[in-house]
C-alpha cells in the first residue's frame, strides 16, 4: 500500500523525518541479526501438553462447603442473570437471525470470544424459528459449556511429596492472595506448608506473602528485596525437602508476558526448582484475572510455552465479569481450569465448578424474566 | 497494541483485493469478517454491530471513488468509521477558570490511577505546559497507595506537591476541601484527586465519590480504565457515568498487547473521549489520543505524525542533515551508530517506531519485537566495549579485539562478528536508500511519490 506524505506534514520537517527513519531502519537492519538469535532459544521450550492428566488421577470437583460456593457465586451472579433472563426469552421469542445474534452477543458478553462462541452455538443445531422452551435452550446451552470446560481438579490425595506448585501470571491477578488461600485450605486438611517469596521484584511483595503465612500458619523461607529470584527458589526448595513439609507454594513476580527477559527469568525459576526435586513443579498454575479479555488467550500461550502449564486459577469472579475466556483456553490449550478466586478473604478459594460456571455463564432461569 | 486486531483486518483486505469491485455479497463477506476480527480483539458487540452497519452502508452508498481499487475503498470507509467510533478529534484537558483546577481520577481497583496520577503531573509539570501539580492520595483504605503517591510526586520533581494524607482514619471530603485549600495558598495550578476503587462498582463507592465530586468541584472527572479489560470495560465505564459524571476517558496498560477492543469501544458507548494512554512503567509514558492515527495505525498505514513529533524530540534539524550526509557518503561509522541507537531509544520501543512507519507492522510481523529492545541494548553494549579508535574504522577490528569486546560487553565472538556483519550490510542499504536526499528516502518507504 503506497501511501502519499499526507497534506499536514510541513516541509520543513522531511529532513528530520527522515533521519529518524533513517535511524530506525538502520536498526532494523540488525533484527535478522536478532532474530536468528531468538529462533534458537524458542525452540527449546516445546510445551508437552495433557501428559500430566494421568498422575492428576481422577479429581473431586466437589467443593468442601457446596453451600458457600455456590451462595457467592449466585451473589455475584444475581446481577447479571436477570439481564441475560430477559434477553434470552426476548431472542427465543423474536427467534429467526435475530436469535442467533442474540445468543452470540450473551455469550460474547461474558469473554467467552466469537470462535468459543460460534463453536458452542453451531453444537446447538438449528433452532426452530418460534415456539421454543427458553429453558430447554438454556440447559442445552448450559450443557455444551459445561462440557467444554469441565476438567479435573487437583487431586484429593496429593500424589507427591512434597508436592510443589508454581505460580505465575501477569502483575496483580492475584497470584500472591491465591498462594495464601491455598497454603490455607492445605493447612485445613493437615498439611505442613512452606511459601517461598520469588517475587523479589516488587516493593514489600514478601511481606505481603508473610502476612499470607501468618493467616493460613505456614512457613516461608525469603530473602531481601532485589535478590536472584532463582537463589530465594533453590534455598526454599533445599529447605522444603530438608523440613520434609507436604506443600510448597512458589509465589513469583507478575510479568506481562510480552516481556522476553523476565518471561527467560521465569523458566531459570522453573528449572531451579526441577534440579533440587527432579520431577517438581508437580503443578504450574497461571491466575488469570476474570475481568480480562481475549488477552488471557495469549497469557496462557505464553506461560504455557515458558514454563509448561498445568492449570489455571481464575481469580475475581465475584465482581461483574464472568471469565468466559477460560471456554477458550480450555478448548485450545487443553489447560483446566483449578480454582476460582471470589474474594479477598482467606476462604474465598474453591475448585473450579464446571456446572456453576456454565450457570453463570447463561443464566439458570431460576429467575422470571425481568423486563 | 492493537496488532492481533491488524493482522486479521488485513487478512480480510487481501481476500477482497483480488476482486474487481465492490458488490453487496463482497463486502458482506468482508464485513462479516471485519465484525469476527473486532469481537476477537474485545469490541463491545453493539459498537461492533454498529460499526458494520454503518460500514456496509457507506460501501454500498454512492461513495464510490473511481480510482481506488476494492480494497483500497474499504480500507479507506473502514479507516474513517474506526476514527469515529473513537470519538474524531483528539479531547482535551480541560484547565481553565481559576487556580487551582481539580482533576478527579476514577476507575476501578488496579486500573492503573495512582500511576496515571503521577503522569498527569509529569505531564502538567513538563515543558509544553508548565503547570505545578498537586497530588492528592484519598484511597484511605490501602495505606501502601498514600505512600505509593508521596513517591511518585518525588519522582515527578521539584514544583510538583503532595499532600499529607493521613494513614488512618479521615473522610476522604474533609481531606479533599483541605487539600484543595493548601494548593490554592501554595499557588499550584492543578490539583490532581487520586480517589479509591473497587473490584466491581458497589453504591458504596459511588456515593462516596459523589460526595467528593460535590465538595471538590472537579473541572474534569477523568475516568481511567485497564486497556486490557475485556467486554466488562464499557459496562464500567458506563457505571461510572451514570453514577458519578465523567468528562473524559486514560487507558492504562496499552504497551503490552492489549487487543484495543476498549479503546475502540469506551468513546462509542459513553460518548465521552479517551483523552490520554498510558504506554509503559515509566512517568512520561502517557501519550495524547488521537483517534485518526491510531486508526492508521490498526490499518498498518503507519503514523507519519506522531513520528515526526517524536524525531524532533529526538533530533534537531542540523543533527538531520549531518546524519543525511554520513549516510549518503558511507561515512557512517559505528560512533555514529551508538548515537543513532541513543535517539531512537529516546523516541520510543522497536515495536512502537515499526507501527509508525507505513508498511513496517507487516514486515515486523511474527518477529520478537519485544525482545528487539533488549537486543538493542546489548549491542550497544558491544559497542561501549570498543576503543574509540575501533569506533572509528571498524576495519581494524581483528580476532583478538573481537574476542576482547566479546569478553568485555558479556557476549561472545560469534555475537560479535554477526553484529559487525549486519552493521556492514545495514550501511549499504542506507547508502542506497539515502541517495534522493529525504524525498527520495520517504519515496522509497512509499510514502512520496
Ligand atoms: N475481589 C477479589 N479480589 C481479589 C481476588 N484475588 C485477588 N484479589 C485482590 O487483587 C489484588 C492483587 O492481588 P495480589 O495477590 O497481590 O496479586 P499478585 O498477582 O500477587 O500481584 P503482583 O505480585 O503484584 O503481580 C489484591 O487487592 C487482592 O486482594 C479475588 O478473587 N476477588
Ligand atoms: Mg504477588
Amino acid at each position: 500500500m503506497s501511501i502519499e506524505i499526507p497534506p499536514w506534514v510541513d516541509r520543513e520537517q522531511l529532513p528530520v523525518l527522515a533521519a529518524g527513519l533513517a535511524a530506525v531502519l538502520l536498526l532494523l537492519g540488525l533484527l535478522g541479526f536478532l532474530v536468528a538469535r531468538r529462533r534458537g532459544r524458542v525452540a527449546g521450550g516445546e510445551s508437552s501438553g495433557g501428559g500430566k492428566e494421568d498422575a492428576v488421577a481422577r479429581a473431586s470437583s466437589t467443593p468442601a462447603s457446596p453451600r458457600s460456593t455456590a451462595q457467592r457465586f449466585r451473589a455475584g451472579l444475581a446481577r447479571s442473570r436477570s439481564r441475560l433472563a430477559s434477553r434470552l426469552a426476548a431472542a427465543l421469542g423474536a427467534g429467526g437471525p435475530d436469535l442467533d445474534d442474540e445468543l452470540l452477543r450473551i455469550l460474547i458478553e461474558s469473554d467467552v470470544g466469537p470462535k468459543s462462541a460460534q463453536e458452542i452455538l453451531a453444537g446447538l443445531g438449528r433452532l426452530p424459528a418460534h415456539g421454543r422452551d427458553p429453558e430447554a435452550v438454556r440447559a442445552e446451552l448450559r450443557g455444551r459449556i459445561e462440557e467444554m470446560v469441565r476438567g479435573p481438579g487437583e487431586p484429593e490425595q496429593l500424589p507427591s511429596h512434597p508436592w510443589v506448585v508454581l505460580v505465575v501470571g501477569v502483575n496483580g491477578v492475584g497470584k500472591t492472595t491465591s498462594i495464601g488461600k491455598l497454603a490455607a485450605r492445605h493447612r485445613a486438611l493437615g498439611r505442613s506448608v512452606l511459601l517461598v517469596a520469588g517475587d523479589t521484584f516488587r516493593a514489600a511483595a514478601a511481606d505481603q506473602l508473610e502476612v499470607w503465612a501468618g493467616r493460613s500458619d505456614a512457613g516461608i523461607v525469603r530473602q531481601g528485596e532485589g535478590a536472584d529470584p532463582s537463589a530465594v527458589v533453590f534455598d526454599g526448595m533445599k529447605s522444603a525437602v530438608a523440613r520434609d513439609v507436604d506443600v510448597v507454594l512458589v509465589d513469583t513476580a507478575g510479568r506481562l508476558h510480552t516481556k522476553t527477559n523476565l518471561m527467560e527469568e521465569l523458566r531459570k525459576v522453573r528449572r531451579t526448582v526441577e534440579r533440587v526435586l527432579p520431577g517438581a513443579p508437580h503443578e504450574v498454575l497461571l491466575v488469570l484475572d476474570a475481568t480480562t479479555g481475549q488477552n488471557a488467550l495469549a497469557q496462557a500461550k505464553t506461560f504455557s510455552e515458558a514454563v509448561d502449564v498445568t492449570g489455571v486459577v481464575l481469580t475475581k469472579l465475584d465482581g461483574s465479569a464472568r471469565g468466559g475466556v477460560v471456554v477458550a483456553i480450555c478448548r485450545e490449550l487443553g489447560l483446566p481450569v483449578r480454582w476460582v478466586g471470589l474474594g479477598e478473604a482467606v476462604d474465598d478459594l474453591e475448585p473450579f465448578d464446571a456446572a456453576e460456571f456454565a450457570r453463570a455463564l447463561v443464566g439458570d432461569g431460576e429467575e422470571p424474566p425481568v423486563a | 497494541m492493537f496488532d492481533a486486531l491488524s493482522d486479521r483486518l488485513e487478512g480480510v483486505f487481501r481476500k477482497i483485493r483480488g476482486t474487481g469491485r465492490i458488490t453487496e455479497a463482497n463486502v458482506e463477506e468482508a464485513l462479516r469478517d471485519v465484525r469476527m476480527a473486532l469481537l476477537e480483539a474485545d469490541v463491545n458487540f453493539q459498537v461492533a454491530k454498529d460499526f458494520v452497519d454503518r460500514v456496509k452502508a457507506k460501501a454500498m452508498g454512492q461513495e464510490v471513488l473511481r480510482a481506488l481499487s476494492p480494497d483500497q475503498q474499504l480500507v479507506k470507509i473502514v479507516h474513517e468509521e474506526l476514527t469515529a467510533t473513537m470519538g474524531g478529534a483528539a479531547g482535551k484537558l480541560d484547565l481553565s477558570g481559576e487556580p487551582p483546577a481539580v482533576l478527579m481520577l476514577v476507575g476501578l481497583q488496579g486500573s492503573g490511577k495512582t500511576t496515571t496520577a503521577g503522569k498527569l503531573a509529569t505531564l502538567l509539570l513538563g515543558e509544553q505546559r508548565r503547570r505545578r501539580p498537586f497530588l492528592v492520595p484519598l484511597d484511605l483504605a490501602r495505606p501502601a497507595a498514600i505512600q505509593q503517591l508521596k513517591t511518585l510526586a518525588a519522582q515527578v520533581g521539584d514544583g510538583c506537591g503532595v499532600y499529607d494524607t493521613p494513614t488512618s482514619g479521615g473522610d476522604p471530603v474533609a481531606i479533599a476541601k483541605a487539600a484543595i485549600e493548601q494548593a490554592r495558598v501554595g499557588g499550584y495550578e492543578a490539583v490532581i484527586l487520586d480517589t479509591a476503587g473497587r473490584l466491581a462498582i458497589d453504591e458504596d463507592l459511588m456515593a462516596e465519590l459523589r460526595r467528593v465530586r460535590d465538595a471538590a468541584k472537579p473541572r474534569q472527572t477523568i475516568f481511567v480504565a485497564d486497556a486490557m479489560t475485556g467486554q466488562d470495560a464499557v459496562a464500567v465505564a458506563t457505571g461510572f457515568r451514570d453514577g458519578i459524571g465523567i468528562d473524559g476517558i486514560v487507558l492504562t496498560k496499552m504497551e503490552g498487547d492489549a487487543r484495543g477492543g476498549a479503546a475502540l469501544s469506551i468513546h462509542a458507548v459513553t460518548g465521552k473521549p479517551i483523552l490520554f494512554t498510558g504506554v509503559g512503567e515509566k512517568l512520561s509514558a502517557l501519550e495524547v489520543f488521537h483517534p485518526e492515527r491510531v486508526s492508521s495505525r490498526i490499518l498498518g498505514m503507519g503514523d507519519v505524525m506522531s513520528l515526526i513529533e517524536k524525531a524532533e524530540a529526538a533530533y534537531d534539524a542540523k543533527q538531520a542533515e549531518a546524519l543525511q550526509k554520513k549516510l549518503r557518503k558511507d561515512e557512517f561509522t559505528l560512533e555514529d551508530f551508538r548515537d543513532q541507537l541513543r535517539a531512537v531509544k529516546k523516541m520510543g520501543s522497536v515495536a512502537d517506531l515499526m507501527g509508525m512507519i507505513p508498511g513496517m507492522k507487516k514486515l515486523a510481523r511474527g518477529q520478537d519485537m519485544a525482545g528487539a529492545d533488549q537486543e538493542l541494548a546489548r549491542i550497544e553494549a558491544i559497542i561501549n566495549s570498543m576503543t574509540r579508535q575501533e569506533r572509528r574504522d571498524h576495519l581494524i577490528l581483528n580476532a583478538s579485539r573481537r574476542k576482547r569486546i566479546a569478553t568485555g560487553s558479556g557476549t561472545s565472538v560469534a555475537e560479535v562478528n554477526r553484529f559487525l556483519k549486519q552493521y556492514g550490510q545495514a550501511r549499504k542499504v542506507m547508502k542506497s536508500l539515502t541517495r534522493g536526499g529525504p524525498r527520495g528516502l520517504l519515496a522509497q518507504l512509499g510514502m512520496g511519490r
